[in-house]
């Protein structure tokens, strides 16, 4: 096996100083019954050149080389070389969670970085090293406004990723916590504001909205805000495409900030791994969950960063721990740190800006279903046929098309959900314009 | 034989946002084939963010010296030994990352429809069965993100199971000798905690057990083998009491790299576990995550199974949503699929027999450290180690020196420390596991270092309580991180934070 080292000679000289006679006396004390009898029923290993082939096979079977205008969370775009130049680096990508500051400066350092940029962009004052993923960041969320205002019920809008919701419903089930679910205006797309209104009380944790929401369209995040803070209860703000930060003004309203990083330079992926940040106000930093880099000092004086705050944390907490959350997604953020250290102030504002004209170019001279603002993707009516119909037409021509909504919102089951990002390209865009109108 | 390390030129290097000056550029976006549209007209001008305040602005050469240089105050597998107990920090092959960015795997969405995700669904397949086949459980969900997340799913389905059958019970027993991650994700699937005292041996002591096991009890959560790397070896009665009594056993897999080929979890009676594919599975750490934490069940727990399942039908794969005792999702789409490539690649080029190999030599190469090590330090547990060992800090303590001191100094020898200070049940430990990736000579090197350091420690205490002194950032400060906590950065003058 061409991954371990030892050649049998090496062996039976470590053999030797253990005075053993044979490698199988290593687990003798086992019990015999316990023990498996014969040989795992998996094939014989393979080379190098067998494993290439075999997973360039499987990914011929998926859709290469066709147009997508999926979107629903997760997105296509560009990612910069530099990205996997600086992530196949073996000291980043074959380093641990750096509890040894000292040997794991480049690591806390782009943490540091990273938490930084995600306060810039989302406008909070403190950010976490990162969670699993955006899905998994709603429920954290939503235990952290409980526990900040000692009160159980959440709000949630249904223009809320379904998907991030069903993870929220898991999560609360279990907690015996109520999640209650604010229906959107059905012409503009949009929250509910009479519905929030009515089932917002003292007994609300949180109100959890996403913008752009699962349809793509514009919150009114100070106004959700101003209701929730005059009940006491907390702001979740919610994105899935963290390309929108880059034009749109931050939440500053909002008391917890959480989202999907899967924009910056990580592909789809078939759904994962993804990376979530968690982004709040200072005074609640002793109630976030996850990993939190800091500056220090070492011995000598010098600037130095190390994992801080550590005793919210369930290593030293156990079960009073804020979370039970232990890894990060330390390698994905790094890479959303590389992607924004390359586009920059001004890049990432261009790349948004792109994509935001892309997307209204393929909206002009269909009817989109909403009336709010948009930035990148849009729910809109198929012409006298169903969205199935609409996307074996487009998958012809090697192109995917949107999401068939009814999937998630039986009520807009005539509606596909389409998204175009800075790779989408005319004679694309113009095809599924003439499939649907 | 020379030694390990010799100090070099390190460069220096700043914060991005101390590097940024105004209308610098690393990016360059093509030309737009459609009409620009304005941003405040379009999203509304309360919408449209002026600007990004203080967000860097660099150059392309920047950008890698920046990254580059601040990799070099890294270290990973790549470079040595990196023998965190619990952590398996094993090699991670290459050919993993180059054939997870393949792009009908890499660029494969969520959402495409099954007729062009074929490719990607039997990737997740092969792996289920592969990991059913490796633990000996009847069926495998690969949508956890990570090893606590796997602990959520199980334990959330034990409770489900237990629900459908009238109770969900109270109370999950751990052993004191458990990962926090146990009690923690107890506490939020909404189980109180039992504690269970390990017995004079380190492990489960099963009479205890026995008076703790009532109807109050959900399940037991089990690491096996434990934290100390030593297999329980009455697991069989342990599974089989918790059983008579209604309760369900949980495995945290963080140890299988200690079992596989050699005994399987499912034919000693557990009912739920997870695996770290970012442990036994080789998938990489990249510095904190992302990891997997894939679920295997037994068949009465399969309708639990978190939504959605693959399901094969007329010769084509499929996703099944109808799924009426599921716990519901707990991620969202399936799961790290690109970890998931990952560890199918590492189990294709292992096959059964590499597999087998590799847990052998991971033993040899824990037990051979034990040898080395056992007349220098003090090794509270005396039964057969398995993949790692645990020694306690008992002599040098009587110095003046901790574990953390001896693994800072440590790292002047030129590899990572060891897990310090864990698990809990042994003071002051040294929880060391070098896994199968390590050959004799780095073995013999890491053995000398620690020698030497007890050396030390006998000689010259202080020394060693101010060490590290060859790294470019000496003995960190991190009671004044905890004290005043900076969290990001700010610009100077920007005034004072709100």
């Amino acid at each position: 096996m061409r991954y371990l080292p030892k050649s049998d000679t090496e062996r039976g000289q470590m053999l030797d100083t253990l005075g053993l006679d044979s490698i199988e006396q290593l687990y003798s004390h086992l019990p015999p019954d316990l023990l498996l009898k014969r040989p795992l029923n998996l094939p014989a290993g393979k080379s190098e050149y067998e494993i290439v082939d075999y997973f360039r096979a499987r990914g011929d079977e998926n859709a290469v080389g066709y147009a997508s205008f999926l979107g629903a969370g997760v997105y296509h775009h560009y990612r910069p070389v530099m990205v996997d130049v600086v992530v196949s680096r073996g000291e980043f990508l074959t380093s641990y969670t750096p509890y040894q500051a000292e040997m794991a400066q480049g690591t806390l350092m782009t943490i540091f970085e990273f938490q930084t940029m995600i306060c810039q962009l989302t406008g909070m004052d403190v950010a976490n090293a990162s969670m699993y993923d955006g899905s998994t960041a709603v429920p954290e969320a939503a235990m952290m406004a409980r526990r900040v205002t000692g009160r159980d019920k959440v709000l949630v809008a249904r223009t809320v990723h379904p998907e991030y919701r069903m993870v929220l419903d898991t999560y609360s089930r279990y907690e015996g916590a109520p999640v209650a679910e604010i229906g959107y205006d059905s012409e503009s797309g949009t929250l509910d504001f009479a519905a929030l209104e009515g089932k917002l009380d003292g007994e609300t944790a949180a109100v959890i909205i996403q913008s752009p929401n699962f349809f793509g369209c514009i919150e009114d995040w100070r106004r959700a805000a101003a209701l929730a803070h005059a009940e006491g209860a907390l702001l979740v703000y919610v994105f899935t495409e963290a390309v929108s930060l880059g034009l749109l003004e931050p939440p500053r309203d909002a008391d917890i900030v959480v989202g999907e990083l899967q924009s910056f330079a990580h592909p789809p992926s078939y759904g994962g791994p993804f990376a979530g940040i968690m982004a709040t106000r200072e005074k609640f930093i002793r109630q976030l969950p996850g990993r939190l880099a800091g500056e220090t000092r070492d011995s000598n004086g010098n600037r130095a960063f190390c994992l801080t705050l550590s005793t919210r944390e369930q290593h030293i907490r156990r079960e009073k721990a804020t979370s039970n959350i232990c890894t990060n997604q330390a390698l994905i953020a790094l890479m959303a740190t590389v992607f924004l250290s390359v586009y920059g102030k001004q890049g990432l504002r261009e790349l948004a800006g792109q994509n935001l004209s892309k997307a209204h170019y393929l909206a002009d001279g269909l009817k989109p279903r909403f009336t709010a603002p948009f930035f990148n993707e849009f729910a809109v009516r198929a012409n006298s046929r169903s969205p199935e119909e609409v996307n074996a037409e487009l998958l012809k021509q090697k192109i995917i098309g949107g999401l068939p909504l009814g999937r998630f919102y039986p009520e807009l089951s005539g509606c596909l959900l389409l998204c175009a990002t800075e790779m989408s390209k005319r004679p694309a865009m113009d095809a599924v314009k003439k499939a649907i109108a | 034989m020379p030694g390990k390390v010799r100090s070099h030129i390190n460069q220096n290097e700043s914060l991005l946002f101390e590097r940024s000056s105004p209308g610098k550029k690393g990016y360059q976006l093509p030309d737009l084939d459609v009409p620009a549209v304005d941003p405040a007209a379009a999203l509304g001008a309360e919408n449209t963010r002026r600007e990004i305040e203080d967000f860097p602005e660099v150059s392309e050469v920047e950008v890698i010296r920046h990254f580059s240089r601040l990799s070099t105050w890294n270290y990973g597998i790549d470079l040595g030994l990196f023998p965190l107990g619990s952590c398996t920090m094993k090699y991670n092959p290459r050919v993993n990352e180059l054939v997870a960015r393949t792009e009908g795997l890499a660029w494969a969405h969520p959402y495409q429809p099954p007729e062009v995700a074929q490719g990607a669904m039997e990737v997740m397949a092969q792996l289920e069965a592969a990991l059913a086949e490796i633990t000996g459980m009847d069926a495998v969900t690969l949508e956890p993100a990570a090893g606590a997340h796997g602990e959520l799913t199980g334990v959330l389905m034990i409770r489900a199971m237990l629900e459908s059958r009238g109770n969900p019970r109270r109370k999950i027993i751990i052993p004191d000798s458990a990962h926090g991650t146990n009690p923690a994700t107890a506490a939020i699937a909404g189980y109180g905690v039992a504690n269970l005292k390990s017995n004079d041996k380190g492990v489960i002591d099963l009479e205890a057990l026995s008076r703790m096991v009532d109807e109050d009890i959900a399940a037991l959560m089990v690491t096996n083998p434990n934290t100390l790397g030593v297999f329980e070896e009455e697991i069989a009665k342990v599974t089989a009491l918790m059983h008579s009594r209604g309760a369900l056993v949980y495995m945290d897999g963080a140890n299988m790299n200690a079992l596989v080929g050699i005994t399987r979890p499912g034919d000693f009676g557990v009912d739920v576990m997870h695996l770290n594919l970012h442990k036994t599975f080789s998938t990489p750490h990249g510095g904190g995550g992302p990891g997997a934490g894939a679920v295997a069940v037994k068949s009465h727990l399969e309708p639990f199974l978190p939504a959605p399942r693959l399901t094969r039908l007329d010769g084509r794969w499929n996703w099944n949503w109808n799924r009426p005792q599921s716990i519901g999702k707990v991620r969202a789409f399936y799961g790290n699929f690109g970890v998931l490539v990952r560890a199918l690649a590492y189990i294709m080029a292992h096959g059964g027999p590499g597999l087998r190999q590799a847990t052998l030599d991971a033993l040899l190469n824990a037990n051979y450290i034990r040898k080395g090590l056992e007349p220098y330090y003090d090794l509270p547990y005396q039964n057969p180690s398995m993949h790692e060992c645990v020694f306690s800090d008992d002599r040098q303590a009587k110095r003046g020196v901790r574990t953390m001191d001896i693994a800072k100094r440590l790292i002047d020898y030129g590899f990572h420390p060891y897990t310090v200070a864990f698990p809990l049940i042994v003071r002051g430990a040294l929880m060391i596991e070098p896994t199968e990736t390590e050959g004799k000579q780095e073995l013999d090197q890491f053995i000398e270092a620690m020698v030497n350091i007890a050396k030390e420690v006998e000689n010259d205490p202080l020394f060693v309580l101010k060490a590290p002194y060859d790294t470019r950032t000496s003995r960190v400060d991190e009671v004044a991180a905890a004290r005043k906590p900076v969290l990001r950065w700010k610009r100077e003058d920007a005034g004072p934070a709100d």
